[in-house]
């Protein structure tokens, strides 16, 4: 059937499936050991299977108090998600024009990316102590730390999420049609009109494709967030704290707990992109028919 | 007012949703260079406040002094000295902070050829083996999905598989390859190198995937019609054609594994020294301009390297 196949391509076929296998082997063997029965310990076989250490971690008798940090890293993930996709959307119709400026924030969204997470992280932490012995030493003695989850937290976050959402801003214009644009203006369509029924509509899978990128890097950052969050944990750092001292499957069900989130999220997203996806390819574009 | 609407939705499309509609159709003129300020001012200020001021006062603070417990804003080389000390008077020998650099460009250079191969075959497979779009796309995905992920449990889902009783250890002395567990298996350089490797090869195929479906096939063709083994295709076609993929790869898997103290703390059991850990190190003994000094030190190492390596390609370009 697939006639003319050459040898190459059932040595990569395997080379691949054995990288798709190193990707996702470890993931799902702790996935399964967080089933551990009651008496497992931290590597297989199993020793019978139950939801103990699960049900443990939500009775919140466990290692950390999970319900507070899981609900920072969730609020602190919808908003960085949601900062990041109106600011990158914004930023990407920016530079479909040249304007002043434009390299230089190019290149600090480049420079972010690639910047070590630490030294953001550090740099972010001096600003917010600076301005902590500024106001302490000018205006309130009893200050405490403008530092926080919301505050550098977020800030640290979106120095991570935004240079994301501006790349794929950029691939997604640059197979953009200016002429549908064109279309709608000498139609008559304001600016915003334009906007919002002819680039939104097209644009949309990839912006939500944003989003994704804004949640789930923020619900699993580390790196940035070390030095950066405040008093406050989120659940990586969490779970990071416990690599050192646990030595139950309690972390292997944090673990899987925190996946599940993310997997949820992944799923959404992907189904809604699909959805959309089916749908302009079945109706043309959605232009003028408005998406609400 | 109708124009500072005008203004606000050209900023922030996401602010004013449907007002547009309802909204008489009365022009109103903005400069298209003040628009773009708008839209793109927002994502400045967060870069402003939150990367660039930031990296300055890395600079500043990098240049004070401190004692035990707090900061000194006085000028001070000490941050470089303490980095620094000892290495004029051990020579030849390599000093403390040099044997570290010695040890993460060693790691960095590991994981940096690894993920190139691994990840240029497995572009190659996805970019000229599979024909159909769809199937493409999924693919794509499956190596995605891990990256959205959580990178720390990541590193825990290899504890089982190669601790003292995990899984390799336990197979191979079952089927008496080896007497006794293998304990460089876990919490060393291996687990180290093969954790970044696991989690990073994803920015290693997504930029050479990215230059190789770009690749005219006629190109292809045309080297094999004038007689080319499928050898010097590769070496001579596609290689050269996909080398900014290659190149910009290389920067984000470099620059993430020379400032990596996570993957390096995590799975080295918080042993192996390197250039990212000592900043951690220096922070938690609140000694924030000896900090700040190998923050920079790892900032000017990281650039020479980007440097070097965006001469062999134009980024912007490529993007």
């Amino acid at each position: 059937m697939k006639e003319g196949r050459p040898r190459s391509f059932y040595v990569l076929a395997i080379f691949f499936a054995a990288y798709v296998l190193f990707l996702y082997g470890p993931m799902i063997a702790i996935y399964v050991l967080s089933f551990q029965g009651p008496q497992g310990g931290l590597t297989f076989p199993m020793n019978g299977v139950s939801t103990f250490w699960i049900a443990k971690l939500f009775q919140g008798t466990g290692i950390v108090d999970l319900g507070a940090a899981f609900r920072r890293s969730l609020l602190l993930g919808i908003i960085v998600m949601i900062v990041t996709v109106v600011l990158s959307v914004a930023a990407g119709m920016a530079f479909r024009r040249r304007f002043r400026a434009q390299s230089v924030l190019f290149y600090s969204a480049i420079a972010s990316l690639i910047v070590p997470s630490i030294i953001t992280s550090l740099g972010i932490s001096l600003e917010f102590r600076i301005i902590d012995d500024l106001i302490k030493a000018h205006w309130n003695e009893n200050f405490e730390t403008s530092m926080g989850l919301l505050t550098s937290g977020l800030g640290a976050h979106l120095t991570w999420t935004l240079p994301f959402g501006l790349l794929i801003m950029f691939a997604i214009f640059n197979r953009f049609d200016p002429r549908l644009e064109e279309a709608a203006r000498d139609l008559g369509a304001t600016p915003w009109q334009t906007f919002r029924h002819v680039v939104l509509p097209i644009i949309l899978p990839s912006v939500i494709g944003i989003g994704l990128f804004g949640f789930t890097l923020s619900w699993d950052e580390l790196a940035r967030s070390s030095q950066a969050i405040g008093a406050v944990n989120t659940l990586p750092l969490d779970l990071q704290g416990l690599t050192t001292t646990v030595t139950n499957p309690d972390i292997y069900a944090l673990g899987t707990v925190i996946s599940a989130v993310s997997f949820t999220v992944i799923t959404l997203a992907l189904g809604t992109i699909h959805m959309l996806n089916k749908r302009q390819a079945a109706k043309g574009s959605d232009a003028g028919k408005g998406l609400v | 007012m109708d124009m500072s609407e005008d203004i606000l939705q050209q900023a922030a499309p996401g602010l004013l949703p449907g007002s547009g509609t309802a909204r008489a159709a009365k022009p109103t003129r903005l400069s298209p260079s003040f628009i773009s300020w708008l839209q793109a001012g927002p994502m400045m200020l967060v870069f402003l406040a939150f990367f660039l001021i930031p990296l300055v006062f890395v600079v500043i603070v990098s240049f004070w002094d401190y004692n035990e417990y707090q900061l000194l804003p006085a000028f001070s080389g000490r941050g470089y000295t303490d980095t620094f000390e000892g290495c004029i008077a051990q020579l030849p020998d390599l000093c403390t902070i040099g044997k570290t650099y010695l040890k993460t460009l060693k790691l960095c250079f590991l994981v940096w050829a690894i993920t190139l191969f691994i990840g240029f075959w497995v572009a190659y497979f996805l970019a000229f083996h599979v024909k159909s779009k769809t199937w493409q796309m999924g693919l794509s995905l499956l190596c995605t999905i891990p990256f959205w992920t959580s990178n720390v449990i990541r590193m825990i889902a290899w504890i089982p598989l190669l601790g003292r009783n995990g899984l390799v250890n336990s197979g191979l002395v079952k089927t008496g390859l080896i007497n006794h567990p293998i304990e460089w298996l876990l919490f060393s350089e291996f687990s180290v190198v093969l954790a970044l490797v696991h989690l990073f090869t994803f920015f290693m195929v997504v930029p050479i995937f990215n230059s190789m479906v770009r690749i005219d096939k006629s190109l292809i063709e045309a080297a094999y019609d004038a007689g080319a083994t499928g050898f010097q295709t590769l070496v001579n076609v596609i290689i050269p054609l996909a080398k900014p993929g290659i190149v910009i790869g290389s920067i984000f898997v470099i620059t993430i594994v020379m400032g990596d103290f996570i993957t390096i703390g995590v799975m080295g059991g918080q042993q192996i020294a390197a250039a990212g850990k000592i900043i951690e190190t220096r922070v938690n003994a609140l000694q924030f301009p000896a900090a700040a000094a190998n923050a920079v030190i790892l900032l000017v190492i990281t650039f020479l390297i980007i440097t070097m390596m965006s001469r062999i390609v134009d980024i912007k370009k490529e993007l």
